[in-house]
């Protein structure tokens, strides 16, 4: 049960704000913004997601910049809350087609008929998108999507790649087409966060793999659905250690640790032929989502080379290489090195005529950063950056070793479009209508992520 | 309600100031208000719409009102819509325009549309006015039977507004029973879940002082109310899931059959999408099997994977919510997950507060098998950007070794820690070398060796320095320069802000005086007149003390500052394990992301209903003290309720439970006896001192000779009260939280009875020479607070009793619950008979 919700823009305005029982005082948003603002004085450390204030609890997560807020006074599940506050957000999308600070202040009438129904005194009554439409009258007056940031996970489909139909993302679930009649058509999207550590002398310490089965339909009629999965994934890993990566590497076989589903989803065969079957609800569900930690192939290996050159210099070579096939490119790969903070310069060669690279010394907290717009599979690259140390450091401080010592680890960051590591697929999707005519668009797309990816050196 | 004014926000050029737009608009739904145009809905919505907009900008526009209404006589339900919206932000404030808005909206609670019927129901309910309470009984009671579910949904939710609004009209209307009887008859479960919800409120808010209401809160965790819910809790929604499964925790199951049957049919909810019900299942799971050792295992085996796949799936701050729960398991079962340790690494991206828990869990599962890893991992962290975490890494190796057979390798990090050359680095592995030191003494050699090497200068946070100061002045046998590095660190004293850092120095150079004294003697003459001169008064103190005690008698003093010491085995832990267990009762709740029961940061009113433990909980601190208590003084409480230091270990069996189905009853070790040791060993009266608990344990008989009062002779023949009663608290709570109350009433005291109240072991002492047993009491001046318990002879019938007594008015109110209740009048003679007794004899 909560007590108030309401959202906030980055510097604190409310844009939204709801006070269900009347029994937190008016300042909340006010109270709320303020120490999560200033939580620890240095500003070095994030405030949780949830904290307390004079027996008040504030509860927030963020979207897309924007902060999601419940409070309450009575000692909830805090999952429950945070979840609910998710859902809020996700429910908000699927009406306006795209949240952002501007689609609420233009849609707020909508908004407020949307809190009204997902919650009446404080309990929650549904955050179901399909649900909800037979109590929603407002129409969305909808934001134009091109500059806005995206939300979600099948969002990062939009990110500068054409073969996408990025549209179809900030779609309202309500909105009419301009062109009159619906588009029939159904995304499923295989998302895997993949968080790989490599120790310094390049081996994989741990690695695993968060992913998740994301669907958004737009049929009509909401027909029965069944999702085909690879026939040789197993879940579970018996009575072996999940960190056990010897087993079954290379035999093909997609061995998942755990699995969770979304309520819709009937697993009555799953067990026989591994298929889902569904009637997906209006708006972007996760259908699945799943958590391996079998060993796999990273998609790039990194290799950071330090030495000294010369009196209070050194060079760092840094090399990637992409170890996924030539047909496919990542984008917007980062990678990033704290170097050691008496550095006091860095200049960096990058390889002779390659275009969309970008590099940085960040001065403040002593950081070198490479951007790389596009990254082809099976290419290696590399950036030589040369660094210059204070005058005041000590000349007997002064080896590779203590440089290494303060310098590292390398992450990265990358979104790598139809491409999935875990090599679980969507074999077929099945749409139930009997009608030879209907054949509606089926998207099913693919894309990793790095979640953590951490060279040591 | 509708956002508030935004007071950062000036009025801009562009935007309307005030008066000539809002008369503008007026102007023109005016104008609206009779047309019957075409299109005519869609200017409406326009200029509701801009009047809303004013409206959440916090422009007034509260004059419009009547026009407002008057074009909302339409079948527009967008347009109705926002009508509401403004009503309801303007009703509130102005109960001369709600009284308007009243007519309006009862008549929309009559519309075709059950939509409408619904949205008016829900914004009457708003309005919150409390003069108007009279008018929203009629509406709410056809909106409770109406035919559309949606319109119902609104009217249960509707009740409860009533309720908050003026309790007495939603009682007298007779609501409650009204929604009981759609609770377990409507086919909407949204219905019912909202029933569920409302009734929670209104018989918890009903129950202390109605007994109907309290059998009615204990009929909703009766088991055929229970299983009707299990049954269909496929058909709720997510939400409410979480609603059903959180009362079938308060659930005690009557055999295990049952126990496994309503896990069989809860286990794929813990393959559920939403967290929030596997958390919920979870706590289920937990619950249920508390007693049984080896399920319990299991449970937590199975629990696993799905709240590893909870953590990595969801946003960062519902990963956070499912990790602070893994956190606590993993802190009471570490052996559980000491295999999955891997998961508990940090990545480099997370939040600090994610990183702190992940480090207190690697160091909780650390083992003889995988110490090496997670250390190594450790170390990693020690080089981290991050300092804090830098550091937390540093004190995570450090507490590693301090629980581990085999500190070799560790020692040598930490070791390389001093090494490093960063300062915080260097502070925070000096810390822990004492440490180390304190608990195992024979490396102080390797230890040495290196601390030997610092320089104090680069030391300068006060606990590091105080850490080397320590190891300089304990092992200045064996540290060559020990002398000369303390003697210029007294030279420059007055540079030392810290008085912590000037106490140790002060006692290290009182040790290393006494091993080494030709070299020491004239430092520490410096150090104990720059001390004797030093503003800090400890400080002050302790060197007035050093010297003159020195002056009295240099062995005397040696053996007082000096002694041989005994290594530490084990630290002292920060929390109690009462705390402890409390958060565990309270798994899937805030209690667990703050790591603190509830009554330590919700107010009494706002604890969840049903919530006995707390009751219980927040008696000790006293209600009187004003839910200011620090928490130190929480804890010590904490130790006093229930039980005695000495029965604590030997109860935590059945106390973890909290629940019914533990193991029977064995009154050798698992219960509470009635009296509380402390007390009895305090006890000066020679007729009771006589006999010590462990005789009250084994010889009745003599319990019964040392009580000069025997109850026979005060209570009325048909009840006699077994003077050897026991009863552990989890049974007494679980029974306390099952029985209705069975009597109410003020019983008055002696003047005198109330004035001894200041030591409420004396009342303590009078009950139980009358058979009447205290299992917990709290409270302060003026307001005690007692939960007694007494037992039939013969039978295994109980009598429980909550008691406040206010001193000042002498008078004390009791509750009274009971087996039989057949028998619950002679035992509140009795009981009175007793009370009223005290101070008199």
């Amino acid at each position: 049960m909560i007590s108030q919700f309401f959202v906030l823009s980055q510097r604190g305005d409310n844009i939204v704000f709801r006070d269900y029982r009347g029994e937190v005082a008016k300042g909340s948003a006010e109270i709320f913004f303020r120490k999560v603002k200033f939580w620890k004085e240095d500003g070095q450390e994030e405030a949780p997601p949830v904290f307390n204030v004079d027996g008040v609890s504030y509860f927030h997560v963020k979207v897309v910049g924007l902060l999601f807020v419940a409070t309450t006074r009575v000692n909830v599940s805090p999952s429950l809350v945070l979840e609910l506050l998710q859902r809020i957000a996700r429910v908000i999308k699927d009406y306006l087609g795209v949240l952002s600070e501007d689609s609420l202040r233009k849609n707020f009438v909508l908004v407020y008929e949307l809190l009204d129904e997902v919650i009446d005194f404080g309990y929650m009554q549904t955050t179901s998108t399909e649900v909800l439409k037979s109590y929603i009258f407002n129409e969305p007056i909808v934001v134009d999507a091109a500059r806005l940031q995206p939300l979600g996970p099948a969002a990062i489909f939009m990110q500068g790649t054409k073969r996408m139909p990025g549209t179809a993302i900030t779609k309202s679930v309500v909105a009419n087409e301009p062109g009159g009649r619906k588009r029939e058509e159904i995304f499923v999207d295989i998302i895997e966060k993949i968080s790989v550590t490599f120790s310094s002398s390049g081996y994989i310490l741990t690695s695993e793999i968060d992913g998740t089965i994301q669907m958004k339909s737009y049929l009509t009629g909401n027909p029965e659905i069944r999702l085909a999965l690879n026939e040789d994934l197993s879940i579970g890993r018996g009575g072996e250690s999940a960190n056990d990566y010897r087993s079954s590497y290379g035999s093909g076989a997609v061995i998942l640790d755990d699995c969770n589903f979304h309520e819709s989803v009937r697993l009555d065969s799953f067990d026989m032929d591994r298929t889902l079957a569904l009637v997906p609800p209006d708006g972007e569900f996760p259908v699945m989502n799943y958590r391996m930690t079998q060993e796999f192939k990273p998609p790039f290996h990194i290799n950071c080379l330090i030495e000294e050159a010369g009196h209070l210099k050194a060079e760092v070579i840094l090399k990637v290489r992409a170890e996924f096939p030539s047909n496919i490119t990542a984008n917007t790969v980062v990678l990033e090195m704290p170097l050691p903070k008496y550095t006091t310069r860095a200049s960096f060669e990058l390889e002779p005529g390659v275009t969309g690279q970008r590099t940085d010394f960040k001065g403040a907290n002593k950081k070198l950063e490479w951007d790389l717009e596009k990254f082809v599979g099976g290419v290696e690259h590399t950036l030589r950056a040369k660094l210059t140390f204070s005058q005041e450091l000590h000349e007997l401080w002064f080896n590779s070793a203590n440089i290494i010592k303060e310098a590292g680890p390398v992450s990265m960051t990358f979104t790598i479009p139809m491409y999935n590591v875990s090599r679980l697929q969507v074999k077929y999707l099945q749409i139930a209508k009997k009608s030879s005519s209907y054949n509606p668009y089926r998207w099913v797309r693919y894309v990793t992520q790095a979640n953590s990816y951490v060279a040591r050196i | 309600m509708a956002p508030p004014a935004q007071s950062q926000r000036s009025p801009s050029p562009s935007q309307p100031s005030g008066k000539s737009e809002v008369s503008d608009l007026k102007l023109q739904l005016r104008q609206l208000a009779g047309s019957r145009a075409p299109g005519v809905d869609d200017s409406k919505r326009e200029l509701f719409k801009k009047v809303i907009s004013y409206m959440t900008i916090g422009i007034d526009v509260s004059s419009l009102f009547g026009e407002m209404v008057m074009c909302s006589a339409t079948s527009d339900i967008v347009l109705k819509k926002m009508c509401y919206l403004y009503v309801g932000n303007y009703a509130k404030v102005n109960p001369d325009l709600a009284l308007l808005t009243i007519n309006f909206l009862q008549r929309d609670c009559r519309d075709e549309d059950p939509m409408i019927r619904g949205l008016a129901l829900r914004s009457l309910c708003s309005l919150r006015v409390a003069n108007l309470v009279e008018y929203l009984v009629g509406p709410l009671g056809s909106g409770l039977k109406d035919s559309n579910s949606y319109v119902r949904m609104v009217a249960v939710m509707g009740v409860l507004k009533l309720y908050h609004i003026s309790a007495s009209t939603c009682i007298d209307a007779d609501f409650p029973s009204i929604l009981k009887h759609l609770m377990l008859h409507d086919s909407d479960t949204q219905v019912v879940a909202n029933c569920l919800s409302a009734l929670q409120e209104i018989w918890s808010a009903e129950a202390s002082t109605s007994e109907e209401a309290s059998r009615e809160r204990e009929a909703l965790i009766s088991k055929p109310f229970i299983y009707y819910l299990l049954n269909r809790i496929k058909e709720f929604c997510e939400w409410a899931q979480c609603l059903v499964l959180e009362l079938v925790t308060k659930y005690v199951p009557s055999d295990s059959s049952e126990i496994f049957d309503i896990m069989n049919l809860l286990e794929d909810r813990l393959q559920h999408a939403n967290g929030a019900v596997v958390l919920a299942t979870i706590r289920v799971f937990l619950q249920l099997t508390l007693s049984m050792t080896d399920v319990h295992q299991q449970v937590y085996e199975r629990i696993k994977a799905p709240l590893l796949t909870l953590v990595s799936s969801g946003s960062p701050e519902q990963s956070y919510a499912v990790l602070s729960h893994l956190h606590l398991l993993v802190m009471r079962a570490p052996y559980v997950f000491s295999s999955d340790y891997k998961h508990f690494y940090c990545q480099y991206n997370e939040p600090s507060y994610v990183k702190r828990l992940k480090l207190e869990m690697l160091t909780a599962v650390a083992n003889e098998s995988n110490t090496y890893e997670i250390v190594t991992e450790l170390c990693e962290y020690a080089a981290n950007v991050d300092i804090p975490i830098a550091r937390e890494s540093i004190r995570a190796v450090g507490k590693i070794a301090l629980q581990q057979y085999d500190v070799n390798a560790i020692v040598d990090r930490l070791l390389q820690f001093l090494e490093m050359e960063k300062d915080y680095v260097t502070a925070e592995a000096l810390v822990l070398v004492k440490d180390l030191l304190r608990k195992y003494p024979q490396w102080s050699h390797d230890c040495i060796a290196v601390v030997g090497n610092i320089s104090s200068k680069n030391v300068q946070e006060p606990k590091a320095k105080a850490a080397l100061i320590w190891m300089l002045g304990e092992y200045s046998q064996d540290m060559q320069d020990a002398p000369y590095v303390l003697g210029s660190l007294v030279e420059n004293w007055d540079e030392e802000h810290s008085a912590e850092v000037r106490l140790h120095l002060l006692t290290a150079m009182m040790k290393c005086f006494f091993n080494r004294p030709p070299e020491t003697q004239s430092a520490l003459g410096a150090a104990l007149a720059a001390g004797i001169a030093d503003f800090h008064q400890d400080v002050h103190d302790r060197a007035l003390f050093y010297y003159r005690i020195l002056r009295y008698n240099v062995s005397v003093a040696e053996r007082v500052v000096n002694p041989p010491k005994q290594a530490v085995s084990v630290f002292a832990d920060t929390q109690s394990s009462e705390i402890k267990d409390r958060i565990f009762d309270e798994f899937n709740s805030l209690s667990v992301l703050y790591q603190k029961p509830s009554y330590m940061f919700t107010d009494k009113e706002h604890r969840g209903p049903l919530e006995f433990a707390d009751e219980l909980g927040n008696l000790s601190i006293g209600e009187a003290a004003n839910n200011v208590v620090p928490t130190q003084m929480v804890e010590e409480n904490d130790k006093d309720l229930l039980l005695t230091t000495s029965e604590k270990e030997e109860t935590k069996g059945s106390r973890n439970n909290g629940s019914a189905y533990s193991v029977p009853y064995d009154g050798s070790s698992t219960s509470v006896f009635a009296s509380q040791t402390q007390i009895e060993s305090a006890v000066s009266n020679p007729t009771l001192a006589g006999h010590s608990p462990q005789a009250s344990f084994a010889i009745d008989d003599l319990l019964g000779l040392g009580i000069p009062a025997a109850p026979a002779v005060l209570s009325p023949p048909q009840l006699k009260l077994n003077t050897k009663a026991a009863l552990d608290p989890s049974t007494f709570q679980q029974k306390w939280r099952q029985l209705p109350v069975a009597l109410s009433q003020e019983i008055s005291v002696s003047p005198q009875g109330a004035a001894a109240l200041t030591a409420p072991q004396a009342l303590l002492r009078h009950m139980q020479s009358h058979s009447i047993h205290c299992i917990a009491s709290g409270g302060q001046s003026p307001n005690f607070k007692f939960f007694f318990f007494a037992q039939k002879f013969e039978e295994s019938s109980n009598y429980l009793v909550e008691c406040v007594i206010n001193t000042s008015s002498a008078k004390a109110q009791v509750k009274i619950k009971a087996d039989d209740q057949n028998t619950s009048q002679d035992f509140s003679t009795l009981f009175e008979s007793a009370l009223s007794k005290f101070g008199t004899s």
